[in-house]
């Protein structure tokens, strides 16, 4: 059976904690439901399932890479044109340092930002059932079920105070 | 931080997005003179490149003087701007909400302006890609032992971090503005924000982005402008190849980074009537860490005097006379003292001071006018090379061309600015409003004093 979403718009968020409780009992797993708000609120204020993530290991990789990149080129130029300076050795490990550290700072802070993208789920296309009233300080409780459950849901967001309900369908959003 | 307002979403976005929609007279006023002054920036460059480096005052003596200085003094703004952004986030100091933004911002157009003035400064900027490992041609490579190839990757990195560092804390304001917008600027939002909806991983992400772009941006702004006095350090004009430098040179990038911050946030405050989220107690604050700062700074300048005056070498202490008793340098150097600590510093101790917003923006526009100088005088003095036994008697004067570049300059970070904060709300929405969230008022006693609530 193909699934629904249904967005419920609340005023505050105890109106919402309470209706994540509603829902979890009308048989809504964590998964299938999700928080949208203007403000970042502590976890779980809803009674919401923590979200795991693996954004630390993105600037360990990053790093690792910007390091070898660095490494690569500093030793590559030196070897590619052989000039000896001060009759110094020509692979000089302190100078490649410094760009070797630029190097490994960079690959790191470009891969944070890719972690933060790839895990936040973005860039998406379309933004999806969505009210512009979350960024005016409204919160919304958006759930994807199953059509047998939909009128329960639907329900259980009244019953819990929701200012309003849209509903998506393959016809669209609707109010 | 008694002076927090309480302010709903609603009012919030309208008040901080008002600049972004509406167009006022004084916007365009303050875009036309800052634009004007960059195009005098465009035309003195014009000038430069068609005639030559002739038309500089720059001579094979005194090679670098005007340009480089104005390179120095822009890397030295940039510093503080995300230095403070990052130590304020990573220590989740609640006054931070209204000043990040504006710091980080400082910081792009800041470092973007300073990496142009070398390229100018060499007089042919077209070659400038031989500093870049891309010549497979001819297998000419950039030498690795130079701290002029070191330059321009820490500064790559740099602003490219801080751009990266501003974006990703934007995305959530950008979703604010799709959701206010209709027509070409709605489909810019929306492309912008990339389709952000708030969920809790979103949050979290911007929550932890903060916090580790932070992280790692903060050693990078340190080695910036250790690079950047190495440029310096690792040659052998006298004056300059001091091993304090990098650590000097950081402090006084803190000082005149910190002071432009003050003289952003009060420009902001007054021009964008931002009266209700840049608050006296944000001046407060910064002018408390500005005392801490220029002391460390000052620490470093005597320090640097000193060291020449230790050992006595002819060439060192001929600088010294230079800088400190002949005409013009001495009176640079009474200017720098001056502005850059004697008048501003007493008057931060008085709470009545700091919490003046005007007296605020005035002393730390003298700073920047010292810390400009401070770096003329460490630059130019020790390429004159008026000393005893010298085959070179240099002079040095600036011309028309280098300080049209150089005021231009400001006019460029400036027209910048304005720009960002037309198209981007310069204060954090979500942050704020965050603020808002997390703040009770709590009855103590006899008195109700403002209070965070936070995980």
């Amino acid at each position: 059976m193909a699934n629904r979403s249904i967005l419920g718009i609340f005023r505050d968020p105890e109106s919402t904690a309470s209706a994540v409780d509603s829902i979890k009992q009308a048989g809504i797993g964590t998964q299938d439901f999700d928080i949208l708000s203007g403000v970042p609120y502590p976890e779980g204020t809803f009674g919401e399932h923590g979200p795991g993530h693996k954004l630390f290991v993105f600037p360990l990789i990053g790093a690792a890479c910007g390091f070898s990149v660095a490494l690569l080129l500093t030793l590559g130029t030196q070897v590619s044109f052989p000039m000896v300076q001060g009759g110094k050795p020509l692979i000089a490990i302190p100078p490649m340092m410094v760009i070797m550290y630029e190097g490994t700072m960079l690959g790191a802070i470009l891969f944070t930002v890719l972690g933060v993208i790839f895990e936040s789920r973005l860039p998406r296309g379309e933004v999806g059932l969505y009210d512009p009233r979350i960024t005016e300080g409204y919160i919304g409780l958006l759930i994807s079920c199953p059509e047998d459950k939909f009128s329960t849901v639907e329900q259980a967001l009244r019953g819990a105070g929701a200012e309003d309900i849209k509903t998506e369908s393959s016809s669209g959003v609707h109010r | 931080m008694q002076d927090r307002k309480v302010l709903t979403d609603e009012q919030i976005n309208r008040e901080l997005l008002w600049f972004v929609f509406n167009r006022p007279t004084r916007f365009w006023v303050a875009i036309t003179i800052a634009g004007l002054a960059f195009l005098a920036g465009i035309t003195a460059f014009s000038i430069m490149v068609t005639f030559g480096l002739g038309v500089t005052g720059l001579n094979p003596v005194v090679a670098w003087a005007f340009l480089i200085t104005n390179f120095v003094f822009w890397v030295g703004i940039s510093h503080a701007g995300v230095m403070i952004s990052a130590i304020l986030r990573l220590t989740q100091a609640e006054w931070r909400r209204p000043v990040t933004r504006a710091a980080e911002v400082l910081t792009v157009f800041a470092l973007a302006t300073a990496a142009i003035f070398p390229l100018i400064h060499m007089g042919r900027p077209w070659r400038a890609y031989w500093i870049f490992p891309i010549d497979f041609a001819r297998g000419v490579w950039p030498s690795v032992r130079s701290p002029l190839v070191w330059d321009p990757s820490a500064i790559f990195t740099y602003l490219t971090g801080s751009s990266l560092f501003v974006y990703v804390a934007l995305i959530p304001d950008l979703a604010i503005a799709r959701d206010r917008t209709t027509g070409f600027q709605h489909r810019l939002y929306s492309i912008l924000c990339l389709g952000w909806r708030g969920t809790p991983m979103q949050w979290k992400m911007q929550v932890l982005a903060g916090i580790l772009l932070s992280g790692l941006i903060l050693p990078v702004f340190v080695s910036v402008h250790s690079i950047v006095s190495w440029d310096f350090g690792m040659s052998l004009v006298p004056n300059w190849h001091t091993t304090i430098f990098a650590p000097y040179f950081v402090i006084g990038a803190v000082h005149s980074g910190v002071s432009g911050v003050v003289t952003l946030m009060a420009f902001l405050r007054i021009f964008m009537k931002l009266e209700n989220y840049i608050t006296p107690d944000h001046f407060d604050a910064l002018g408390r860490l500005l005392t801490v700062v220029a002391t460390a700074w000052l620490y470093f300048f005597l320090l640097e005097i000193v060291y020449g005056f230790l050992t006595l070498e002819t060439a060192e202490t001929a600088v010294r006379d230079l800088q400190i008793l002949k005409y013009p340098y001495n009176i640079m150097f009474i200017l720098i003292f001056l502005n850059s600590y004697f008048i501003p510093v007493p008057l931060w101790l008085f709470k009545r001071v700091r919490r003046n917003v005007w007296l605020m923006f005035v002393t730390s526009l003298m700073v920047n006018v010292g810390m400009w100088l401070e770096r003329f005088i460490i630059i130019v003095p020790g390429l004159l090379y008026r000393q005893p036994l010298t085959f070179v008697w240099g002079e040095y004067t600036p011309s028309l061309i280098e300080t049209t570049l150089v005021l231009s300059s400001f006019g460029l970070v400036t027209f910048g600015f304005l720009l960002f904060s037309k198209i981007f709300p310069i204060i954090p929405i979500a942050d704020q409003k965050e603020g808002q969230a997390v703040q009770e008022e709590i009855q103590i006693g006899k008195v109700s004093v403002p209070a965070i609530i936070r995980e």
